[in-house]
C-alpha cells in the first residue's frame, strides 16, 4: 500500500496510539496483580476485612 | 439482578470478573474489523492517504470529552448520594481519559503538520482540548495529594465539575470562533458530511476505542476497589498494633 508523501505521519500516528493503547492495558493488568499481590500478604498474615469477619 | 445491585463493590468485583474477558475479546475484534477497514478505506480527494489519522484522532477526541462526561456523572453520584462505587468510578477513569486526550492532540498535531503547515496553533478547539488534557493531569494530581479516599473523592469531584464548564466550549468553539481547525462533520445539524467508505471505518473504529475504555474503565475500578481494601486492612492492622 502507497501511504504517500506523509507516509511518516501516518506511521507515526498510529505507533502513538499503539504505544500509548498497549501501555494503558500493561498499567491496568500490573496493578491488578499488584493488588492481589498485597491483598494476599495481608491475608496470609491473618488480616480480613471486617466485613469478611461478619460474613464468617 | 437488579441494577442498584451492582453498586455493591463485592458484587461488582464478580461481575466484573465474569464480563471482563468477553469485553477484552469484543474489543479485539472490533479493533481487528475497524483497523481492516480503515487500511483499505479510500484516500480522501484532497488529503490523500492522510486521512487514515483521522481514524485514530476523531475517536479519541469524542472519548476524550465523553470520558470526562463520564466522570461528571460520577462526581455528582459523590457529591450528592456519596455512592461507594462513584468516586471509584471517576478516579479510574481519568488516567485513561487523558490518555486518549493526549492521543487526541499528538494524532492531531501528526495530521495538522501536512494538511495545515503546522503542528500546533492556539486557536480555540486546540487550546481548549489542552485545557482538557491539563484538567485531567489535575484531577489526577489532586487524587495523589490527599490521602483519605473519601475527601479526595470530594475535592476531585468539585474540580471534575467546574472542568465540566469547558466541554461545551470545546464542542462549539470551532462555531464560535474563527478556527483553523474544522467544524463537526459527522454529529451536525443535516447529518455528516463524510462519505460511507470513510464513514464506516470511523465509526467502527470508534466503536472500537469506546469498548477499549469500557473494558479499562472496569479494570481499572476493580483495581481502585482491591486498592482501598488493601488500605482498609493495612489500617486495621495499625490500630491492632497499636
Amino acid at each position: 500500500m502507497n501511504l504517500g508523501p506523509h507516509a511518516a505521519f501516518i506511521i507515526a500516528a498510529y505507533a502513538a496510539a499503539i504505544a500509548v493503547v498497549i501501555g494503558l492495558i500493561a498499567w491496568v493488568i500490573a496493578d491488578h496483580a499488584a493488588q492481589r499481590r498485597l491483598l494476599a500478604d495481608l491475608e496470609a498474615r491473618g488480616v480480613t476485612r471486617r466485613a469478611e469477619k461478619e460474613a464468617a | 439482578m437488579a441494577l442498584i445491585d451492582l453498586a455493591n463493590p463485592t458484587r461488582f468485583l464478580a461481575l466484573t470478573a465474569r464480563i471482563l474477558p468477553w469485553l477484552a475479546i469484543a474489543t479485539a475484534i472490533v479493533f481487528a474489523i475497524g483497523l481492516y477497514l480503515a487500511w483499505f478505506a479510500p484516500d480522501d480527494y484532497q488529503q490523500g492517504a492522510t486521512v487514515k489519522i483521522m481514524f485514530i484522532h476523531v475517536p479519541n477526541a469524542w472519548l476524550a470529552m465523553a470520558v470526562w462526561s463520564v466522570m461528571t456523572v460520577a462526581s455528582i453520584g459523590t457529591l450528592v448520594w456519596r455512592h461507594p462505587l462513584a468516586d471509584v468510578a471517576a478516579k479510574a477513569a481519568a488516567p485513561i481519559g487523558a490518555a486518549f486526550t493526549f492521543l487526541a492532540l499528538v494524532t492531531g498535531s501528526l495530521w495538522g503538520r501536512p494538511m495545515w503547515g503546522t503542528y500546533w496553533v492556539w486557536d480555540a478547539r486546540l487550546t481548549s482540548v489542552l485545557v482538557l488534557f491539563l484538567m485531567y493531569l489535575g484531577v489526577m494530581a489532586l487524587w495523589r495529594t490527599v490521602d483519605d479516599p473519601s475527601r479526595a473523592g470530594r475535592a476531585a469531584a468539585i474540580l471534575t465539575l467546574v472542568g465540566a464548564i469547558n466541554l461545551p466550549i470545546i464542542k462549539f468553539s470551532v462555531d464560535w470562533w474563527n478556527t483553523l481547525h474544522q467544524p463537526a462533520s459527522v454529529f451536525r445539524p443535516g447529518g455528516p458530511t463524510i462519505a460511507p467508505s470513510i464513514l464506516t471505518p470511523l465509526l467502527v473504529m470508534a466503536l472500537a476505542f469506546l469498548l477499549l475504555f469500557v473494558t479499562l474503565h472496569l479494570a481499572a475500578m476493580r483495581n481502585e476497589i482491591l486498592r482501598r481494601r488493601v488500605r482498609t486492612m493495612w489500617l486495621m492492622q495499625a490500630h491492632a498494633a497499636s
